[in-house]
């Protein structure tokens, strides 16, 4: 069973991403569900009571954590126009009441002064058919960062209800690119998981591409081609600073976090353009050549032990999967299906592989599973690509193309959720998924 | 025709939808003309490959030929180089172009160059880098057994990131699959 995640360290992560030097985003991203499930478990989110005198409510606890469930796909939050009461404690439940309206479960609570500048947020989750408490907690947050707490709420009422760990408190990046009279702009941006808060962390008249984060979800590497030429930089989200870490001739691609967070996976060029994998030792500087072959070899991507790397590779003709120890050694190929599967991202558990794969001519995401080795495509776009799992695995998201424009799609695992962030006027690309925030 | 036909087959065995058969009416555009590339959504469109061996002629900026001595040869006015699908082989219709290139490259060795390798947007992003880099790489070699000096030539790929032409269709994806030579 996974550890909890403090509330302080959900905090933490939301009061240094405030700090950012860079400006919120133009266009917020716009989310709808396409496709939930069946049977949508229906939940009644009542507003949350604020006891707290002399300050207002800067957001609607209840309404993020309903929107959170809802998003999942699993859930059918009541709306509040159908609620015939708002109790904000056990003692004012009715459930006779609750039951008529076909409501399974409850979810109240009420907020109070913890200190200066400080909430206690109390919440209840009842089963309304059995009339039981199936989850209390009682939190503290700065007043100020209640849509962080929302979403650890929401979280943890998920992962009560389903079994699943939730997500909600996580954040995704993404490239967005503009066209600006004849150039365009590229845009790296860090938002919450819902879309909300969103925040450039780069901004630039030349391509920006391929970001990743760092295991503690508090750096990003990506590639930036500013002068022209393609360098990859290491950003701490925190003070915005800084770094190019592989600025060689030729390409610089690719980068993926060893599971330590200590060094990189990343793909260079030597003199004659052939690409091969690396590793990059952070600390030290010190690269070390992982693969060896006149094919392309690019989009490398480390097994959760931190022993093997993935990577694609087009040494059999098309683009494959392949998996290499990363201290060099036998190559084996990953993926036989199709004759285009590219770009390898595991699953938390190393269980599983997401590739763009090219299915009938359509290029979409497929999920490899690595013991049986067979394919399950789980998007219906006909240029999808990017995939990124969630941290706790239950989704994917990845980026689609819709009327000539980029957008994000979001799929459960196994295909019965889906949903479509956009940002109206923008083209979209290469969502990655954040791990959880740091303890 | 041949050319314009086997680039409309090819990307037919890729795409299951939106490809037309029909010819498609439109300019044929000659060597060393500018083309304004209007982008179109619908069917398969081809431009500027013309029977007799001829060229694209497209993204020539007449500025870039000033003050290097090539103005009026349509060889070398010829800029980009076209790629088929998922191939970094450079097509013998190119070879007159990178030949005039290669023998303009090789009597002015103090004239740099830059090859800019760019792929279409289908697949996977970086996948693309290394079809842009290879592409770019194919036509330094060609270049360096011509005798133009390896110290001359820089390549840089942008993959799918920097579009000629903006858009979903065939012609934008036959544009989109190149290197550019590029005289700073």
């Amino acid at each position: 069973m996974r550890k909890r995640r403090s509330a302080a360290g959900a905090i933490f992560a939301l009061f240094g991403f405030a700090l950012l030097a860079a400006g919120p985003a133009r266009a917020e991203l716009r989310i709808e569900i396409t496709k939930g499930v069946s049977g949508a478990v229906p939940i009644a989110v009542v507003p949350f009571g604020w006891r707290v005198d002399g300050v207002s409510p800067a957001d609607d606890v209840a309404a993020i954590v309903a929107a959170d469930l809802a998003r999942s796909g699993r859930f059918e939050p009541m709306p509040r126009s159908q609620m015939l009461e708002t109790p904000t404690t056990g003692a004012e439940v009715d459930f006779q009441d609750w039951r008529l309206l076909n409501a399974q479960i409850l979810v109240i609570g009420q907020i109070t002064p913890a200190g200066p500048d400080s909430v206690s947020i109390q919440f209840q989750v009842f089963d309304i058919f059995r009339g039981d408490q199936i989850l209390g907690y009682r939190m503290n947050a700065p007043v100020e960062r209640l849509r962080g707490a929302s979403h650890r709420i929401a979280d943890m009422i998920f992962e009560k209800l389903t079994g699943i760990s939730g997500a909600f408190a996580t954040r995704i990046a993404y490239i967005t690119v503009d066209r600006e009279g004849d150039g365009q702009r590229y845009r790296l941006i860090v938002a919450d998981s819902d879309g909300d808060n969103p925040n450039v962390i780069a901004d630039s008249a030349d391509p920006i591409m391929s970001p990743a984060w760092s295991p503690d979800g508090r750096k990003l590497a990506y590639v930036s081609f500013e002068g022209g030429r393609s360098q990859v930089y290491v950003q701490v989200l925190r003070t915005g600073f800084r770094e190019s870490v592989s600025n060689r001739l030729g390409v610089n691609g690719a980068p993926a976090w060893h599971p330590s967070g200590k060094s990189l996976a990343l793909t260079l060029s030597e003199r004659d353009g052939n690409l091969d994998i690396y590793t990059l030792d952070l600390g030290s500087g010190r690269l070390q050549r992982v693969t060896r072959h006149s094919a392309i070899d690019t989009e490398p991507e480390w097994t959760p032990d931190g022993q093997d790397i993935l990577f694609t590779s087009d040494r059999a003709g098309g683009p494959q999967i392949y998996r290499v120890p990363a201290s060099g050694g036998d190559v084996e190929r990953i993926t036989f299906e199709g004759n285009y599967n590219a770009r390898a991202r595991i699953s938390p558990d190393g269980k599983r592989v997401a590739v763009v794969h090219n299915d009938r001519g359509n290029y979409r995401i497929a999920v490899v599973d690595l013991n049986r080795r067979s394919a399950q495509v789980l998007s219906e776009g006909r240029l999808d690509e990017a995939p990124s799992f969630a941290p706790n695995g239950a989704a994917l998201i990845y980026a689609s193309r819709r009327d000539g424009s980029g957008l994000l799609e979001t799929v459960s695992v196994d295909g019965l959720v889906r949903g479509r962030i956009s940002s109206p006027g923008s083209d979209v690309r290469e969502p990655v998924w954040s791990p959880y925030p740091p303890n | 025709m041949k050319i314009r036909l086997m680039i409309i087959l090819a990307a037919c065995a890729w795409l299951t939808a939106g490809c037309q058969t029909t010819p498609v009416d439109e300019p044929t555009t000659g060597p060393g003309t500018a083309t304004s590339g209007t982008a179109t959504d619908d069917g398969a469109q081809t431009s500027g490959i013309d029977d007799d061996g001829g060229f694209s002629g497209m993204d020539l900026d007449g500025s870039q030929a000033d003050g290097i001595g090539m103005q009026g040869d349509p060889l070398l006015e010829t800029r980009v180089i076209l790629f088929d699908y998922d191939s970094s082989e450079v097509r013998s219709d190119f070879n007159d172009v990178l030949a005039a290139h290669a023998a303009y490259l090789a009597a002015n060795p103090s004239v740099a160059v830059r090859l800019e390798g760019h792929a279409d947007e289908r697949g996977s992003r970086e996948y693309n880098i290394g079809l842009g880099e290879s592409r770019a790489q194919a036509v330094r070699r060609i270049l360096v057994l011509q005798a133009v000096e390896a110290s001359q030539i820089r390549t840089v790929s942008f993959g799918e990131e920097r579009p000629a032409m903006f858009g979903t269709s065939e012609e934008a994806w036959e544009r989109n699959r190149r290197v550019e030579i590029v005289y700073p």
